[in-house]
């Protein structure tokens, strides 16, 4: 993609845009449409841009395999924690009324902390998904064990561009 | 305190575990891990169920919200016994997982199987704990999902066409049974099941739901191998890894008879059931042509694990015709059979793990001899393969026995003929294992018997066969009070 000098720029312009309206939709998810699945999508979409454009190599420079793992049980734990903490403070599990100071506070902080879980989740399993079907080259098809190779070499062959 | 938050604990609890096993990503620390919440879960649902069975109902609404609005887990004796199965099969076979999955798939990524284990785990016992009609599909498509992944790990390259197949049947049986939902709660308006089966009366003269009825009637059979539908199962048995093979089949289709029982004489009422749609006849004729034919298929099988995988189909059969017979004896004779089945099936498939370690392969003609070579997992074989059959002192006979008993009380003696029959169909083929483990010169003396942290978890379970089966007091009590709950009566 060294010479499509408009999608460069184009996508160079948009990608922080994406990522912000992302978080938008996450944090405003509370009052208008929008949420973590819907947000965790779209943050994951701009990263699959720039990994269109800019090649696999240099987005796992940023994004290494193992920190998209990590961060896609991450946002099951993120959720499933808030649970528990419900519990400990005393509420049923996902009450999140026990949360805030108030109840309509903790409702508040509760509905937010899960939709962050949900988007961190959603976003990286986008990603994960991208990663392994980028990463899966012609090489990998003749010999089956390759599959099972270090993500190293992932990393060292996906770059198609 | 804790006490009372006990049932969302045992969903909660393996779903905290199954990300941190992906952060931990280390072998023996996310088997240790998995181990112990599958432990933990097990004591969970013991004590859920003496505290049902000693006070009655124990009801628990998910984030303070009151019951027909928010999600509300429901446990009564009927859904603790089976708790106590899934958990407790999990945690058995788990000891015994280690060495047999890394044997099987090598060490590499084996932390995401104990991943996928964890929400299979969490997925089945959320389907079995919720009271929500819908809370059942989602904890349905989590375990479904899970399940696909375990099956297609395994060490033969046909597991992924077979975990394929079983994502296909899967999922048609998985949409029939969102459909089924969504067509009972347009004419209800709620998707409590308490609330569910005290709305449908008022409407069950509908089309929709008798719609609603033949989707989850299909759906939950497809996902319980019931026989017209068990298309999906011996591939997915014989393919996936033995430890895999021996938790599902103690577990993923019982927690669908489950399902059935709960949809069938729960929500919708017994006399809809049974009476208006007459159930009871569809699951009594494919019952009958199923220990029939599936016990004749499994005769000619050459691979013993698909031997075993098409038993467990017809063993469904003994389940569903017990449900078939509608009486209190015939259910409470299908539910002692999930717990029968599954310490049965989990020893025997055991036990198959422990040969494939050491020969490679399940091949009947492989099997020469190992009766000298390896004498006490071929003994473990064999108490299990009795159990299966159905002989005294073993748990298959007390199954065998009520569900003879209540084909008598309904003075149908040939029914309790042909189950009888069928059971001499299990005779030979677990005949045909012993006379070649038995009875030909060993081709290879070199093999050792399995390792015990194999041995030990098998012949666990097959000490568990004898206990229960001699001592069976205790499970006919469940297995009686589930069926009189579910039935109604005092």
């Amino acid at each position: 993609m060294e010479h499509h000098i408009v999608l460069r720029v184009v996508a160079k312009s948009f990608i922080p845009v994406i990522l912000l309206f992302a978080l938008y939709v996450q944090f405003h998810g509370d009052y208008g449409p929008g949420g973590g699945f819907q947000a965790g999508v779209i943050f994951g979409s701009g990263i699959i841009l720039y990994a269109l454009i800019f090649g696999l190599q240099t987005t796992k420079k940023v994004l290494p395999q193992s920190v998209i793992h990590h961060m896609t049980g991450m946002g099951v734990l993120l959720y499933a924690g808030i649970g528990v903490l419900s519990l400990i403070k005393g509420g049923n599990f996902l009450d999140y009324s026990v949360l805030g100071a108030t109840p309509a506070a903790g409702q508040h902080i509760g509905i937010m902390l899960i939709e962050l879980g949900v988007g961190v989740t959603v976003a990286f399993v986008m990603v994960s998904l991208f990663y392994s079907f980028a990463g899966y080259r012609q090489k990998d098809l003749d010999d089956p064990a390759a599959e099972d190779d270090d993500e190293q070499d992932w990393i060292e062959e996906s770059d198609q561009e | 305190m804790i006490s009372t938050h006990l049932p969302v604990l045992q969903v909660a609890i393996p779903l905290l575990a199954a990300p941190a096993c992906v952060v931990f990503r280390q072998a023996t620390v996310t088997w240790l891990l998995a181990l112990s919440v599958s432990c933990i879960s097990l004591l969970i649902s013991i004590s859920l169920l003496w505290q049902a069975f000693t006070t009655g109902e124990i009801r628990y609404e998910l984030g303070g919200w009151a019951a027909p609005w928010g999600i509300e887990y429901k446990v009564d004796v009927v859904n603790a016994f089976v708790l106590v199965i899934v958990s407790g099969m999990s945690s058995v076979v788990l000891v015994y997982a280690r060495e047999s999955l890394q044997h099987e798939l090598g060490i590499r990524r084996i932390h995401l199987v104990y991943t996928g284990w964890l929400l299979c785990l969490t997925g089945l016992l959320g389907i079995t704990v919720t009271g929500d009609a819908f809370n059942v599909f989602v904890f349905l498509e989590i375990s479904s999902l899970s399940s696909y992944l375990l099956i297609g790990l395994g060490p033969d390259r046909r597991a992924l066409t077979a975990a394929f197949q079983y994502l296909v049947m899967g999922t048609i049986g998985a949409t029939f049974i969102l459909i089924g939902i969504g067509l009972l709660y347009m004419m209800t308006g709620t998707l409590n099941m308490t609330d569910l089966s005290q709305r449908i009366p008022a409407v069950s003269h509908t089309t929709t739901i008798h719609a609603a009825f033949a989707f989850l009637a299909l759906g939950i059979a497809l996902k319980a191998a019931v026989f017209p539908l068990h298309y999906w199962l011996p591939n997915a048995y014989t393919y996936a890894p033995s430890a895999v093979t021996a938790f599902m089949a103690a577990s993923a289709t019982k927690v669908s008879i489950y399902l059935l029982l709960r949809f069938f004489f729960d929500i919708f009422s017994e006399s809809f059931s049974l009476r208006t749609m007459r159930l009871n006849e569809i699951l009594l004729i494919t019952g009958v042509i199923a220990i029939f034919s599936m016990s004749l298929v499994a005769i000619y099988q050459q691979d013993i694990k698909r031997m075993l995988a098409y038993s467990s189909v017809a063993q469904v059969g003994y389940m569903v015709i017990g449900i078939g017979l509608a009486s209190a004896t015939g259910i409470m004779a299908a539910i002692l059979h999930l717990f029968n089945h599954a310490l049965m099936k989990g020893a025997l498939f055991m036990a198959l793990g422990c040969i494939f370690y050491r020969l490679k392969s399940l091949e009947l003609n492989d099997l020469a001899g190992i009766g000298r070579t390896m004498p006490w997992t071929t003994a473990a074989f064999v108490v299990g393969g009795l159990s299966l059959i159905g002989v005294p002192l073993t748990v298959g006979f007390v199954s065998k026995w009520y569900l003879i008993l209540a084909t008598l009380e309904r003075g149908w003696w040939w029914l309790a003929v042909l189950i009888v029959a069928s059971s001499l169909l299990a005779v030979v083929y677990i005949w045909r294992v012993v006379e070649v483990a038995y009875f030909k010169p060993a081709q290879d003396t070199e093999v050792n018997e399995a390792p015990m942290s194999m041995l030990i978890p098998t012949w666990a379970l097959i000490a568990a066969n004898v206990y229960f089966g001699v001592n069976a007091q205790q499970t006919i009590r469940f297995a009686g009070r589930a069926a009189a709950e579910l039935l109604g009566l005092p």
